[in-house]
């Protein structure tokens, strides 16, 4: 996978969390996903990119980390998941979709985002748009906290990564 | 510089959204808000209240922000106020399209409470 394609996920990543929620994400090395399609995190917002090429985002969280994204997000406590923590995984992935977008533009490729749908429960199916390989930026927002994000672009060769 | 008092419309269909612009305008000291999930929303509310300055999404279901700017600027009694476009577009020929359309500003996502209040220093004092 081009390394153009991953760097602007990853700051795109930082600099939602660091403007919108306040948090500071610590960025772990990224790795490939083995062939399973189960999730790492408790609730996931998925995003499908068309364009340049075809492929999609998953931003998955732990139920901590998400909890602490959300309450410094609100700038109030949320203690479970709920309809608006399930909302602000979607608005999150979006946001986050826009961005790397932005930062892909600058590099001569164009992408639309379409719009994002959330999963939930313990180890759920996130179904991505193509069957290419699935890179996976791991991050901890807290001791406890962490999530993932992934990316898949169609026609990248497992080899190039 | 603008009104604190003025009413101020936000729309977008994520209500996570919707409630980080109100915790933003609440912070630089603007309360007096209502909120719409949608262009058609926004539309009825409109037709109904004196709002002084709208701050919509791009992209909604149903009506989107375009629209919704466009249907503004047609209609007599709606065409003169004000509007600050939130996007995470900003591919060059989209903003071209909303400037045409008539938009006074746009903000791209994700953006901090002191980039809100300049943009609406900008459209009030322009």
């Amino acid at each position: 996978m081009n390394v153009e394609f991953i760097n602007p996920f990853l700051q795109a990543t930082v600099n939602v969390l660091q403007t919108m929620a306040f948090t500071q994400p610590q960025v772990g090395q990224p790795f490939l996903k083995s062939k399973t399609t189960l999730s790492q995190g408790d609730i996931t917002g998925v995003v499908g990119l068309t364009g340049d090429i075809h492929g999609s985002l998953a931003v998955s969280f732990s139920e901590a980390a998400i909890l602490q994204v959300v309450s410094n997000m609100f700038g109030e406590v949320c203690k479970e998941i709920n309809a608006e923590v399930r909302d602000a995984v979607g608005e999150i992935s979006n946001m986050i979709c826009g961005d790397a977008r932005r930062l892909l533009a600058e590099q001569g490729y164009q992408f639309q985002g379409a719009i994002p749908t959330v999963i939930e429960g313990k180890h759920h199916k996130i179904c991505h748009a193509c069957p290419g390989p699935i890179l996976l930026i791991p991050f901890t927002v807290s001791e406890t906290g962490t999530f993932f994000v992934e990316v898949c672009f169609e026609g990248c060769d497992r080899r190039a990564v | 510089m603008p009104n604190k008092n003025m009413k101020i419309l936000t729309v977008d269909d994520f209500a996570t959204m919707r409630r980080i612009i109100r915790n933003m305008l609440r912070q630089l000291g603007y309360n007096n808000i209502l909120e719409a999930d949608d262009g058609v929303s926004a539309l009825a509310l409109l037709q109904r209240e004196k709002i002084d300055f709208v701050i919509s999404d791009w992209n909604m279901p149903n009506m989107n922000g375009l629209e919704l700017l466009q249907t503004m600027r047609a209609d007599e009694h709606l065409k003169t106020i004000p509007v600050l476009m939130v996007t995470a577009e900003t591919l060059k020929e989209n903003i071209l399209e909303a400037v045409k359309a008539g938009v006074n500003n746009y903000v791209v996502k994700p953006f901090t409470a002191e980039t809100l209040r300049d943009k609406i220093n900008a459209i009030f004092s322009a």
